[in-house]
């Protein structure tokens, strides 16, 4: 799914993206914007913000042990271990998604139907196939599945309903990473840490810029 | 003490203050300086960000990831209490699409919404002051007086140089970093009065460098954070010259705050009070001097009045007792938000002014304004694969671009009347749980390791402008009380009436094309294309929170509400001093002005009382 950008953002939110995210405009961020407010069920206007949360802390998880299987193998498919980081099984970065399709709001809700009615037709899909589930095939027989749905403007227009899927599911993988300190290290976030003072570029990202 | 319940109200009061955030913080702190009883009433509750505030918390700490929901707009960490687009049990009335005829409660916390006004309210101690964007930029000459450069809105009843020594104090106190420029409409702070600015980012001065070929000045941002900490022995002396108690009170809230630590966003509210907040930097040091009570959760509904047509005090709701009080005074600062302290006027009817106290003028709730804003970001080559370094910096942008077509929009080349600055961000910034989100277009849908690849090549390498442009006040603006709906306290609710005009329109769309002129410019490609309808390209109104006007000062009581000293022409001993006074919302976000404006009128206020001509 190549989803347009945004033209118009709240104030906030163009600030956070513009100066919180680095990458692309925030796929999560600004359809969650999209949501309207309906009664607040979710961790309200005024939640504690000194805890720490885990998946399933505020709201039940909805995944079963074999969605859950298949959505692993999918994440590790979208996110494996290089020789930089580890695969996103590894990161626990299922348990974030199924905390994200269980959440109370409208645009996580909409998530939740993407992902549950994704889960069953990679299932299919990998049953017909090759008469295995998904997280037991071999690499070249997921990715010939994957292949198909990767990129929704590209895919056959039996497969462009998967793809979508495909791309809400690799969003959420990636959001479910890089938020990790092993996802930081990897692209190479060195910030959230104290400094007694702000130094700037170092010389040799000045030299690349033409800027020294 | 000096956080008190409603049942523990002195039998009157010098001063009341409604509301505790840039306004309401400002004010509170110059009376209590000055000696005077104060009582300070917030619909929200108490808050410390000292505190609440985990600072080095990251989004995997956090439900969702700290993602946006409904229930916070801005994110998990935003330090919003209570608050946001709704708040709930005390709607607002909208209409929708262009021919709305009906009245709904407003709902959206959509930006695409067809809402016609979007309005940001918190329920906290300090209000908004404690997740703002804590940009402070002086407004210029041309900007208190609009209508005589141009023809356009209305003037100011004074001149920026009225105000130039309370934006020193201003600066002074809650500790402002920045540069003087020189450059036109673009004043200079006194020396001595800004805190240096921090160095740029890698993209800061690529944009910087490139921006130079264009003709656009970029230099350092003016925001409301220490660089380095305050002077606590030369600034109170300076600020406070007659009071010895409020030197020590200020110096030793000065000695508290240490500089910033060059992590962590500021929404979240600073827990070593490095930026400025209402709760950190205001109201301390009023407290300290035991001239100040404050009661939370106080939601005022009405302004008292007596026989003579004077202010007595005000009737607010004890939230937690659902019980109504009222609490006297000599003197009524109403400083609760625009819209807020004009729907206070407008519900505080009687006898002597059925149509809304101080409303003489009919122009109560009138001339609302917003901010005009639009934003386009761009994938920067030259930007990938960088180094790796650390650029959270201040979490917000060192450098920025002021308004530069001065000279070409008076040689009438331009199609729109008045500016814009930009602001812009991008960088190596924490990745967020949409960070790497919506990247096909640039990936070609990749997955696997050459996914990873991807992400680490193109992480850091977007760059986004957003403009903040000047919207000139008009009659089809404004806010008034819905004659049905009522909140969960029983307080008539405000309902709101919105047009853009051409100006704003034409202003956005020029906005975008100098955005994707910059981006091409860095050998970038926009990441989607310039919106060309002014019509589109704009934000909707509401949506930047800048939200002044409603009771606009003048030098007519038969057409302004306010003085120049925002002191009601109806009634001598009420005053508003939060961004309700403005008669123009110049491109300069308006806090810094809001709090210089308060000070002013303050002082007036201080020197009306000891004259006696206040009662």
């Amino acid at each position: 799914m190549n989803h347009p950008l945004p033209q118009r953002l709240p104030r906030r939110a163009a600030i956070k993206w513009m100066l919180a995210a680095s990458a692309t405009i925030s796929l999560l961020d600004w359809r969650s914007f999209g949501a309207s407010a309906g009664p607040a069920k979710g961790y309200g206007l005024d939640p504690n913000l000194l805890e720490t949360y885990n998946p399933g802390d505020l709201w039940p998880l909805t995944l079963t042990e074999p969605q859950r299987r298949t959505a692993t193998a999918l994440c590790d498919v979208i996110l494996p271990a290089d020789g930089k980081s580890p695969a996103a099984s590894e990161l626990h970065v299922v348990d974030f998604i199924d905390e994200w399709i269980s959440a109370p709001y409208e645009e996580q809700q909409h998530h939740r139907e993407v992902v549950v009615a994704g889960l069953a037709w990679l299932e299919n899909e990998s049953a017909k196939r090759f008469r295995q589930s998904f997280a037991d095939l071999a690499a070249t027989q997921q990715h010939a599945i994957c292949d198909d749905i990767c990129f929704a403007p590209k895919a056959a227009p039996e497969f462009r309903t998967a793809a979508t899927f495909f791309s809400v599911f690799r969003n959420l993988t990636a959001g479910g990473f890089y938020t990790t300190p092993a996802g930081w290290k990897d692209v190479g976030y060195v910030g959230n840490v104290a400094l007694d003072h702000f130094a700037g570029p170092p010389p040799e990202v000045l030299q690349r810029l033409g800027l020294s | 003490m000096p956080f008190i319940a409603s049942t523990k109200t002195k039998p009157t009061y010098d001063v009341i203050v409604v509301g505790s955030g840039a306004a309401g913080g400002q004010t509170a702190y110059v009376l209590a300086a000055a000696g005077v009883k104060v009582l300070m009433l917030e619909a929200g509750r108490r808050y410390d960000p000292v505190e609440e505030t985990q600072m080095f918390n990251t989004p995997h700490h956090a439900p969702l990831r700290g993602a946006a929901t409904p229930d916070k707009p801005f994110g998990f960490f935003d330090a919003t209490v209570g608050g946001g687009w709704r708040v709930p049990g005390e709607p607002y009335m909208i209409q929708r699409g262009a021919s709305a005829s009906g009245w709904e409660e407003a709902k959206d916390t959509n930006v695409a919404t067809d809402q016609n006004f979007l309005w940001w309210r918190s329920r906290m101690l300090g209000g908004r002051t404690n997740h703002w964007g804590r940009f402070s930029f002086r407004m210029g000459e041309y900007d208190f007086k609009p209508r005589r450069r141009d023809g356009l809105g209305i003037d100011w009843p004074f001149e920026y140089h009225d105000l130039a020594p309370y934006y020193d104090k201003v600066e002074s106190l809650i500790g402002v970093f920045g540069s003087n420029e020189g450059l036109e409409n673009t004043p200079n702070s006194s020396p001595g009065v800004l805190l240096p600015p921090p160095k740029p980012r890698a993209y800061e001065l690529l944009t910087q460098k490139i921006c130079a070929k264009l003709g656009i000045p970029v230099i350092p941002s003016h925001v409301a954070i220490l660089s380095q900490r305050q002077d606590h022995q030369r600034i109170p002396k300076w600020l406070h010259p007659d009071s010895p108690a409020m030197q020590k009170a200020l110096a030793d809230n000065m000695q508290t705050r240490l500089a910033c630590m060059w992590a962590t966003a500021c929404g979240r509210g600073c827990a070593i009070k490095a930026n400025y907040q209402s709760t950190t930097v205001h109201l301390p040091p009023a407290l300290a001097t035991g001239n100040l009570d404050i009661i939370t959760d106080a939601m005022v509904r009405e302004v008292s009045v007596d026989s003579a047509g004077r202010a007595t005090g005000v009737y607010y709701v004890d939230k937690p007792t659902r019980t109504d009080c009222h609490v006297n005074a000599r003197v009524v600062v109403l400083a609760a938000s625009g819209c807020e302290s004009a729907r206070i006027l407008l519900n505080s009817q009687s006898a002597h002014f059925r149509d809304g106290l101080a409303n003489s003028s009919g122009k109560v709730g009138r001339y609302l304004m917003d901010t005009v804003g639009a934003s386009l970001g761009g994938q920067i080559p030259v930007l990938e694969n960088l180094p790796i370094h650390n650029e959270d910096g201040a979490m917000t942008m060192h450098l920025y671009m002021p308004w530069w077509k001065y000279k070409e929009q008076q040689a009438g080349k331009l199609d729109f009347p008045r500016g814009y600055h930009i602001e812009f961000g991008g960088g190596r910034s924490m990745p967020e749980a949409g960070t790497f989100g919506g990247l096909e277009a640039y990936t070609g849908g990749s997955y696997g390791k050459q996914f990873k690849e991807d992400l680490r090549r193109y992480y850091g390498s977007f760059v986004y402008f957003s403009g903040r442009g000047e919207m000139i006040p008009n009659e089809q603006s404004f806010c008034e009380l819905d004659p049905n709906k009522k909140d969960a306290w029983g307080i008539p609710v405000l309902r709101f009436h919105w047009q853009w005009s051409e100006h704003e329109q034409r202003q956005a769309a020029h906005m975008q094309k100098t955005f994707a002129e910059i981006i091409e410019a860095m050998g970038g490609r926009v990441t989607s294309p310039p919106q060309l309808d002014g019509r589109k390209a704009i934000y909707p109104a509401g949506s930047i929170i800048h939200e002044v006007g409603t009771t606009c000062m003048g030098d007519d009581p038969k057409t302004s509400v306010l003085n120049q000293f925002s002191q009601a022409w109806d009634v001598k001993n009420l005053f508003v001093t939060d961004g309700g006074p403005f008669v123009s919302n110049a491109d300069k976000n308006p806090t810094l002005t809001i709090m210089a404006n308060a000070w002013r009128a303050t002082d007036y206020l201080l020197d009306e009382l000891r004259k006696g001509n206040l009662g």
